[in-house]
């Protein structure tokens, strides 16, 4: 089995507050192997954004990471054998972090609008990136130049579908259609040959035509520079379409992990049933009441006491779903679940 | 506040005949007119008493400033929009002034997307709720109150949280406020923008059902503006698509999704992602741009995107025509095109 690229293990993120502290993220773990694509699904609230972001060391006070480690595999420099560092404990504004920090994990923002200057043109902010992170394309250390830079950005303009790249080298953000933008982004991600893209909901914005046609260019970049993708989205359609594995997230916790296919057609945890069930499908009965979740999500400050999904679940087993909280076990092939349907309720954290 | 659900009388409450709402782009320091956005070009279509209409769409397709006109928040630059009256009488919206539309607030409501700016962020829930009421006459404090008791009950909000503000509330919950707020007047016909592309999945199936138990209950009429064709072909009895200014197609949801006419609305269809990993991903059919309304291209305005575009669409601009009963198309070859889709 190929070792992980990165590996996120019983993360806890905190975030304190005058009114107590609140558990953004509770005990998550989970793989990303070299060249997958794993998507992350959960409702808004449920944590993704922040493990995302403690990835990248990114998270904003008062928030911070309690618990955990998030080893990340680096490749070994000048014929040295590869180091497993653990992010968490590196600093946030250290010169290792900012070594890692778009070069080799990149991110692709939710907002192409807000991510870029309005102020300097597009072409400028991604040379900045490429001559900061030199050594990812010479390796030797000798810097590139702005025009080598720009030469560089031209042709990931070609790569990712701007026409007229030389000339759209030179927009502000501004001057570029939402697709476009969205495009330019995802040029400035690769622009560091990154090993991993975080995509942090990167179509939510943008209409179901440019999307499909984004979609298509992060699948075909996947599939040519092999690199591996974490792709957080609340979209299931999106998820089906790419993922090759699915981390399904419930209130700072993995409810469920596994293949694409089993999360889709044999998900073994309540709420990612109910998930599946809860949207409206191009091909079902349409005006009829679709089946809901009951309730809504908790108030961070009022957590339920054991199974975090307990007081909206359908399918509850019994007391221990409110005294304990279940563990992730592995059900089956790579499929692991926290639900005490699944497995004994002497299993617990 | 009880009406019948009558679906079957086919009486249109709405009509729209040949609106047209163009921007004027200006420049210089005389702010010259130099042009003008297209924003809705041609659009003719009927909301029919009690049932949903869907209206899709790109952004930037005109949707949304159809949905504008019709509530008289931009005034249309021509074009008819006939609205039947409780007594019958046939009106014509964009021709009525400021004073004369007032007694027509009350039956046309609108719900807005984000339920966060929507609100007043100031003012409690009996506020928010109430001040339509106020607006119309209801200056009773003690009536107004049991009213927006009662609608908060409709909506499925217990009473108590009438003197609260909107800031303890959810996303899902503050929908529902807006609903309730919507149908304080008791409205005929409801406009709602995108009312579920803010929400959660979860959420949005609980406000879903929601607009689908009202409609049934109060009779309601809706005319739903949405992009996600999934939600849109749930919600809507008859669904219009929009592209650049002009409706292109129009017919009965099943008709629509199972034998689409239009290739718009084929590709649109095409391009939504089916939450089913084992349904193989398929090849982007619609690729480009969307082309700017201040500048549509000649002839049919889908032409340079068409996989089936011949010389004559680039010359000749086609108009929508109604080959089979009930379903409007705007494509030279609607009749000759096989669009069935997997669907």
């Amino acid at each position: 089995m190929t070792a992980p690229l990165l590996s996120v293990r019983d993360l806890h993120v905190t975030f304190g507050l005058d009114e107590g502290s609140v558990r953004a993220v509770d005990g998550v773990s989970f793989d990303v192997l070299p060249g997958q694509v794993v998507g992350i699904v959960g409702e808004s609230g449920c944590g993704k954004s922040v493990t995302m972001r403690s990835i990248l060391q990114l998270v904003d006070e008062p928030g911070r990471i309690k618990q955990g480690e998030i080893l990340y595999r680096m490749p070994g420099v000048d014929g040295q054998p590869e180091t497993v560092v653990d992010l968490t404990k590196l600093a946030k504004r250290g010169p290792q972090m900012r070594a890692i920090r778009g070069a080799e994990i990149a991110l692709i923002p939710q907002e192409p609008m807000a991510a870029f200057s309005p102020v300097h043109t597009v072409g400028d902010q991604i040379i900045e990136a490429i001559q900061l992170h030199h050594r990812q394309w010479r390796p030797d250390g000798s810097g590139l130049s702005r025009a080598e830079a720009r030469e560089i950005v031209v042709d990931l303009f070609r790569d990712v579908g701007i026409s007229m790249p030389d000339q759209r080298v030179d927009a502000y953000s501004w001057q570029l259609s939402g697709g476009l933008r969205q495009r330019a982004m995802i040029a400035m991600a690769l622009s560091c040959k990154p090993r991993l893209l975080i995509a942090d909901e990167p179509t939510t914005a943008i209409d179901v035509t440019t999307q499909a046609q984004v979609l298509a260019l992060l699948r075909e970049l996947q599939r040519k520079y092999g690199t591996a993708i974490i792709f957080i989205t609340h979209d299931l359609g999106v998820i089906a379409q790419m993922a090759n594995s699915v981390v399904v997230m419930y209130l700072g916790r993995v409810a469920e992990q596994g293949p694409v296919d089993a999360i889709f057609h044999a998900p073994k945890h309540p709420y990612t049933r109910a998930l599946l069930r809860s949207i409206p499908s191009i091909v079902g009965q349409t005006q009829v009441a679709l089946p809901t979740i009951a309730g809504t999500l908790p108030h961070p400050f009022n957590r339920p006491s054991g199974c975090p999904y307990h007081p909206r679940c359908d399918e509850r087993k019994g007391p221990e779903c409110a005294a304990r909280v279940p563990s992730l076990k592995p059900v089956d092939q790579g499929q692991s679940v926290s639900c005490f349907l699944h497995h004994d309720s002497s299993d617990t954290q | 506040m009880t009406a019948s659900h009558s679906v079957d009388t086919k009486q249109p409450l709405l009509q729209i005949r040949d609106l047209r709402k163009f921007f004027p782009i200006t420049a210089g320091v005389f702010n010259k007119t130099v042009g003008h956005v297209r924003a809705v070009d041609d659009v003719s279509f009927d909301v029919f008493e009690g049932e949903t209409l869907g209206l899709v769409g790109e952004s930037g397709c005109g949707k949304t400033t159809t949905s504008r006109c019709i509530l008289r928040a931009v005034d249309p630059t021509s074009g008819q929009i006939l609205f039947r009256r409780k007594n019958d009488e046939i009106v014509d919206l964009a021709k009525l002034t400021r004073e004369e539309l007032q007694p027509l607030r009350a039956e046309i409501q609108m719900i807005f997307q984000d339920p966060f700016g929507s609100l007043n962020p100031r003012m409690t829930l009996f506020d928010n709720v109430g001040e339509p009421l106020l607006v119309n006459g209801m200056t009773n404090r003690a009536e107004r109150t049991d009213r927006v008791a009662d609608l908060l009950k409709l909506v499925g909000l217990r009473p108590e949280f009438m003197h609260r503000f909107p800031h303890a509330f959810s996303g899902g919950q503050r929908q529902r406020i807006g609903i309730a707020r919507a149908l304080s007047t008791n409205p005929r016909l409801v406009v709602a923008d995108e009312p579920v592309s803010a929400l959660d999945v979860s959420v949005q199936a609980q406000v879903l059902n929601l607009l689908l138990e009202l409609q049934k209950r109060l009779g309601l009429t809706f005319l739903f503006v949405a992009h996600d064709l999934s939600v849109v072909r749930h919600i809507s009895d008859r669904v219009a698509v929009m592209y650049v200014g002009q409706l292109v197609e129009l017919a009965p949801t099943k008709t629509l999704f199972s034998r689409p006419r239009h290739p718009y609305t084929s590709a649109l269809m095409r391009a939504v992602p089916v939450p089913d990993p084992r349904i193989p991903v398929g090849e982007v059919t619609l690729k480009g741009e969307v082309p700017s309304p201040a500048n549509p291209p000649t002839g049919c305005y889908f032409h340079p995107r068409c996989r089936f575009a011949t010389d004559r669409c680039k010359v000749e601009a086609p108009a929508l025509r109604e080959p089979t009963p009930g379903h409007f198309v705007r494509c030279h070859f609607a009749d000759e095109l096989d669009l069935t889709t997997a669907f």
